[in-house]
């Protein structure tokens, strides 16, 4: 599926002629991420984390893979086995901190990409498929990491197992049993070392299995762009190769300059010291937190400080713990209703006035400030100030977001991609599917794709 | 529309219950009772200090001081390793630093550790080999907790990386264990150094079960060195940084050519993307 303009794949020679038939390999890859995919022109360097993202999975799973053969799944062994690996392993120290932060770097990817979606809401119709299987790919992210974390079974390996598997105690009834049964035990131990390895090597193939999805959903309406305007004619759009695959090369340069700077110069300087102590339950750190890719939502766990009880009787309905555990959960699965609770048929932040102000004064300090305070201590002010983050939070995407979406004015959307780029369409008459007048600026009409945007050929 | 009705009364909903049940109750007690106050002992914390002129292995053009390692060995062998052990470094690991094969052979041999006897399988304490890791002082926890007044001494092998700032906190920890000063007595009157325990002004809690060691002159340096207590412990600090990441230096090193490699890649990545894209990007 593409569309109707998109560069077709011919075989060259007898060989790919004969592939082509039994197994279309090289054409999948040609319509998916080469020549045959076409991609609007005016992408920004927001659109290409998506890329980066890719590359950060098969890198951790490669890199993964590797440190698996010289790990042993222990809690008698495993901390000295990550010993072994950076004394004894030929670069061993160089796999052991390229993994640890290539998940950091996944996450920073992967939220810019998360960011990228919210400010041009990508998540909305005809993507809304795509964003879905997005934020299951950040759940199962958030699983793996955090159960790699418990790996090399370090004091804070152990503690945030303890704490974060503590949170399924809080479920009503089921809770402890539950808690029990995921754990092997009633605190971590040997049993939960192994499966938690096992997982950890499981899922990022559910994660790539995900992605593969994704992309194939990415493929059907095909890539968003900054102006949220859909794709109309062919001067909209650029071939994915070599066009993007030479920003996206470059760029990952880029990021891996970076990436090489935290690996060979301050390897450590994403972790806890804590985590270099070998794991002691009879030892409790002064202060538990996850690595800094969960703050946020450790913080909205955190905020919740006070049961909820019915005033002057003292009878308990929702104890604080579980009232954290809800939120801390709600604020990922509030993404999945994001395409229904913004219904403004304006994509693009940058035309939409109301929006854009809520997003960089209200959601963006939120979020700033929750992943400071998710690693503070557990103490005055910073308690009171992660109360007032997580109500902002939720306020916007449950309140603000549809409430802003109703009474919001947007600005007038250029009448094409093209238009946006070059100032004028370079097409007039020709391939447009916009009339005759293309200079006109057309105003949105609520309710979707009145705009004369096409759907791609199937 | 139902599901942004929804929304709303969940997001108000949630939010009431956040305001109003944790957010008011912890308003009410922080207004009435102000901040909680810090422990006495927060008065007297330092910040770690650092050498005059910093460690030769600091910074990313940093390089080990062969010489300063081997004094550091040195400390930790006549002072540290009484109480302190080394688990996860080998003796074969001291060519690193700059000791021969012979050298290392001959010095294993002055360590003892726990081995079997070849003839009657008996439990015995043979010399070192290089193969062999440095052993611990004690038999197990229990007999460490007995001989140090309750408190195991930890294994030194990644001290450096295992504490905040661990470099500069175990130079400092070294040189940490002063007079409390007066000013800050007279703020937390009821501080006290319970017996057994030693004031030292950057360990966590001020008070540490670990006696002042690094006493001027306690070594006698075979380069000549003199053996003062900041000499000390700054050798004995580069020891334990490069036994906490023996690879330290060879990363670094590896650091500047990968990343040069990356700058070429990217500046050649660039140039193409910007002949690629040349005739998209012109306004007409």
């Amino acid at each position: 599926m593409s569309f109707a303009w998109a560069n077709q794949y011919e075989p060259k020679n007898d060989f790919t002629k004969w592939l082509d038939e039994k197994l279309p390999v090289p054409r999948l890859v040609y319509n998916a991420v080469g020549a045959g995919y076409p991609v609007p022109r005016n992408l920004n360097y927001m659109w290409n984390f998506g890329v980066l993202a890719g590359f950060f999975l098969v890198f951790q799973i490669i890199t993964g893979v590797v440190l698996a053969m010289h790990y042993a799944a222990n809690t008698e062994v495993a901390f000295g086995q990550i010993e072994h690996i950076m004394r004894n392993v030929n670069y061993g120290w160089l796999l052991k901190y390229a993994h640890a932060n290539g998940a950091s770097f996944f996450f920073v990817v992967i939220y810019m990409h998360i960011f990228r979606g919210l400010y041009y809401s990508s998540y909305k119709a005809p993507r809304e498929m795509i964003w879905l299987l997005g934020v299951v790919i950040f759940l199962l992210m958030m699983a793996t990491a955090f159960m790699g974390y418990v790996l090399p079974w370090g004091q804070m390996s152990f503690w945030g197992a303890k704490v974060i598997t503590g949170l399924f105690g809080a479920i009503p009834f089921i809770g402890e049993p539950l808690q029990i049964w995921l754990v092997g035990g009633y605190a971590p131990n040997d049993s939960t070392l192994n499966r938690f390895f096992s997982l950890h090597f499981l899922m990022p193939f559910i994660i790539a299995g995900t992605v593969i999805l994704h992309i194939w959903a990415l493929h059907i309406p095909g890539s968003s762009n900054p102006t949220g305007v859909e794709v109309k004619q062919e001067s909209d759009t650029v071939p994915f190769h070599p066009y993007y695959t030479a920003k996206d090369g470059w760029f990952l340069g880029l990021i891996l300059i970076f990436f090489s700077a935290i690996v060979f110069f301050a390897p450590n300087a994403l972790g806890h010291a804590e985590n270099w102590i070998e794991a002691n339950p009879l030892s409790t750190p002064a202060l538990i937190v996850p690595e800094w890719y969960f703050y946020p939502f450790y913080a909205i766990l955190r905020a919740f400080t006070g049961d909820l009880t019915i005033p002057f009787t003292g009878i308990v309905l929702i104890e604080a713990k579980l009232l954290g555990v809800i939120a801390m959960f709600g604020s990922i699965l509030v993404w999945f209703f994001l395409p229904w609770l913004d219904k403004s048929p304006v994509r693009s932040g940058s035309y939409r006035p109301l929006f854009k102000k809520f997003f960089w004064f209200g959601l963006v300090p939120c979020m700033a400030g929750l992943f400071y305070l998710g690693g503070a201590k557990a103490e005055e002010p910073y308690i009171v100030l992660s109360q007032i983050f997580t109500a902002y939070y939720f306020l916007h995407f449950l309140v603000i977001l549809p409430i802003i979406s109703q009474i919001e004015v947007p600005k007038p959307l250029p009448f094409s991609i093209t238009q946006a780029v070059l100032g004028s369409d370079d097409t007039p008459g020709g391939k447009s599917g916009g009339g005759d007048n293309p200079g006109e600026v057309v105003k949105p009409l609520p309710g979707g794709d009145t705009d004369g945007s096409l759907q791609p050929a199937e | 529309m139902t599901i942004r009705l929804g929304g709303i009364i969940l997001g108000l909903g949630l939010t009431a219950v956040l305001l109003l049940w944790s957010l008011a109750p912890g308003l009410f007690t922080l207004t009435s009772e102000g901040f909680p106050e810090k422990p006495d002992y927060y008065a007297f914390q330092e910040e770690n200090i650092a050498p005059e002129g910093g460690f030769a292995f600091d910074g990313p053009l940093g390089t080990w001081d062969y010489a300063q390692l081997q004094r550091g060995y040195q400390v930790y062998k006549e002072v540290c390793s009484a109480c302190h052990s080394l688990k996860y470094v080998a003796f074969r690991n001291l060519e690193q630093i700059g000791y021969t094969e012979d050298e290392v052979r001959a010095e294993a041999a002055t360590w003892m550790v726990p081995g079997i006897d070849e003839k009657d399988g008996s439990v015995i304490e043979r010399p070192g080999l290089p193969t062999d890791q440095f052993p611990s002082p004690y038999a197990n926890d229990i007999e460490a907790r007995a001989f140090n007044n309750n408190a195991i001494p930890p294994d030194l092998s990644l001290i450096t990386k295992a504490r905040k700032d661990g470099v500069h906190y175990v130079y400092s920890l070294m040189q940490g264990y002063n007079e409390p000063d007066p000013e800050d007595v007279a703020k937390s009157p009821n501080f006290e150094t319970p017996p057994g325990l030693y004031f030292n002004e950057y360990f966590y809690n001020i008070n540490i079960a670990m006696p002042p060691q690094l006493l001027d002159g306690i070594v006698s340096y075979s380069d000549g060195t003199e053996a003062t207590t900041e000499q000390m412990s700054a050798d004995v600090t580069a020891f334990l940084t490069w036994a906490g990441e023996p690879s330290l230096i060879k990363r670094k090193q590896t650091g500047w050519f990968v990343i040069g490699f990356l700058l070429f890649a990217t500046i050649l990545g660039f140039l193409s993307y910007k002949t690629v894209w040349a005739t998209k990007k012109k306004k007409i």
